[in-house]
């Protein structure tokens, strides 16, 4: 577990009253979560609030989406651990953290997996980003970003880039079984930048 | 970011390249020594290249995964070192032809084998001289939808089928009729 934790060093000690608290924006409509309809509710769009959340990232420590307030945040929901081409997908992000540094942004992968199940995982695969649990109750996150597959019971193969106001700036959903790369999160990345640059100088 | 390195088709000027620079077919493959894909891929790279002869420009770039595969950055290194002694590729063969043996004392031995300086060559790897080289093949590859390896590009398109002989041959002939 120590090479594991090694990049938990932005995370906040899990706060117990937190853990299983997961607190979703104005933007998730309210209703019963299984329904097929909540199921495939749409893709939440650029410009909309990125839904807050705390998952577990470890068996004892949590990760909120408000940990990364003034940063860019890359949202990587994948179907499970363990599958092939998820193995791919988290694997070469594994090895393009350092672009995404470039711009001080936080890759954070989440699947319904438990923390047991991630920890194996990233072990396993060398990981240094956090994964994080959509498990308690089940896919709620996923569902709050409108990318969760209610047949499967799984996280769709979905990426988020939000800004550092916590706007979503890009989104995509990729099929099932293609890993989607990381051009699209570097392009959206570098337009985030462009964006403040030009911001910055007005 | 080298935003001047065309990502999907071979630069002579900078690339490892294989066959006719007048070659109309223009195979570019994205690879990691220690991956037991891009292995499997190399015979049907080489039958490849012998079916197409002169038609055919084949380069290779490194898209090394360190994390899961530990020694793919030095072997790449060791590859990079031998095109500095003129001999790319037969290094890339012997690597990929070894790929459960790519220590770095396995590394000069194929450097010997090759009747390299195998002093130079081991010292280059060690350390990491071509680094930036590599670094800069990953990310050309990211930037051009490399997601795995091998992958393969044919006069500039990902080939996203099977990884057989008959179907990427398919899609090379095909692209140039």
């Amino acid at each position: 577990m120590r090479g594991y934790n090694a990049f938990m060093g932005v995370a906040p000690k899990a706060n117990p009253s937190s853990i299983t608290t997961s607190l979703y924006s104005m933007s998730t409509p309210a209703g019963d979560p299984r329904s097929p309809s909540d199921d495939h509710r749409a893709l939440l769009k650029p410009g909309s609030l990125a839904p807050y959340f705390t998952l577990r990232s470890t068996p004892d420590q949590s990760i909120s989406l408000t940990d990364f307030r003034g940063r860019p945040v890359i949202l990587a929901f994948y179907p499970a651990d363990w599958s092939p081409v998820c193995g791919d997908q988290m694997t070469l992000y594994n090895e393009v953290l350092e672009e995404f540094q470039a711009f001080q942004a936080e890759l954070l992968g989440i699947s319904v997996d438990g923390a047991w199940c991630h920890a194996a995982y990233a072990r396993q695969n060398k990981l240094h980003f956090p994964l994080l649990a959509d498990f308690e109750p089940k896919g709620a996150v996923a569902r709050a970003y409108g990318v969760y597959d209610g047949k499967e019971g799984t996280c769709e193969r979905a990426l988020f880039v939000i800004d550092s106001d916590g706007i979503i700036h890009w989104s995509y959903v990729s099929p099932i079984g293609v890993n989607p790369g990381a051009n699209g999160i570097l392009s959206a990345l570098e337009e985030l930048k462009g964006k403040n640059q030009t911001a910055a100088t007005k | 970011m080298s935003a001047r390195i065309a990502l999907t088709v071979p630069d002579p000027e900078r690339d490892h390249i294989s066959g006719s620079v007048d070659g109309s077919i223009r195979l570019l493959e994205y690879g990691d020594y220690e991956c037991p894909f891009c292995s499997m891929a190399q015979p049907i790279v080489k039958e490849i290249q012998r079916q197409l002869g002169g038609d055919l420009l084949f380069a290779f770039r490194h898209f090394p995964l360190t994390k899961i595969h530990p020694h793919s950055e030095h072997a790449a290194e060791a590859a990079e070192a031998a095109g500095t002694q003129e001999n790319f590729w037969d290094m890339h063969d012997l690597l990929f032809e070894n790929q459960r043996a790519l220590e770095d004392e396995d590394l000069t031995a194929y450097a010997a084998e090759l009747g390299l300086d195998e002093t130079r060559l081991i010292r280059e790897v060690t350390s990491s001289l071509y680094a930036a080289r590599i670094r800069e093949d990953f990310k050309s590859g990211i930037r051009g939808g490399v997601n795995g390896t091998p992958t393969f590009f044919v006069n500039g398109e990902r080939y996203d089928g099977a990884l057989d002989l008959r179907h990427l041959l398919h899609s090379l002939s095909f692209r140039n009729s």
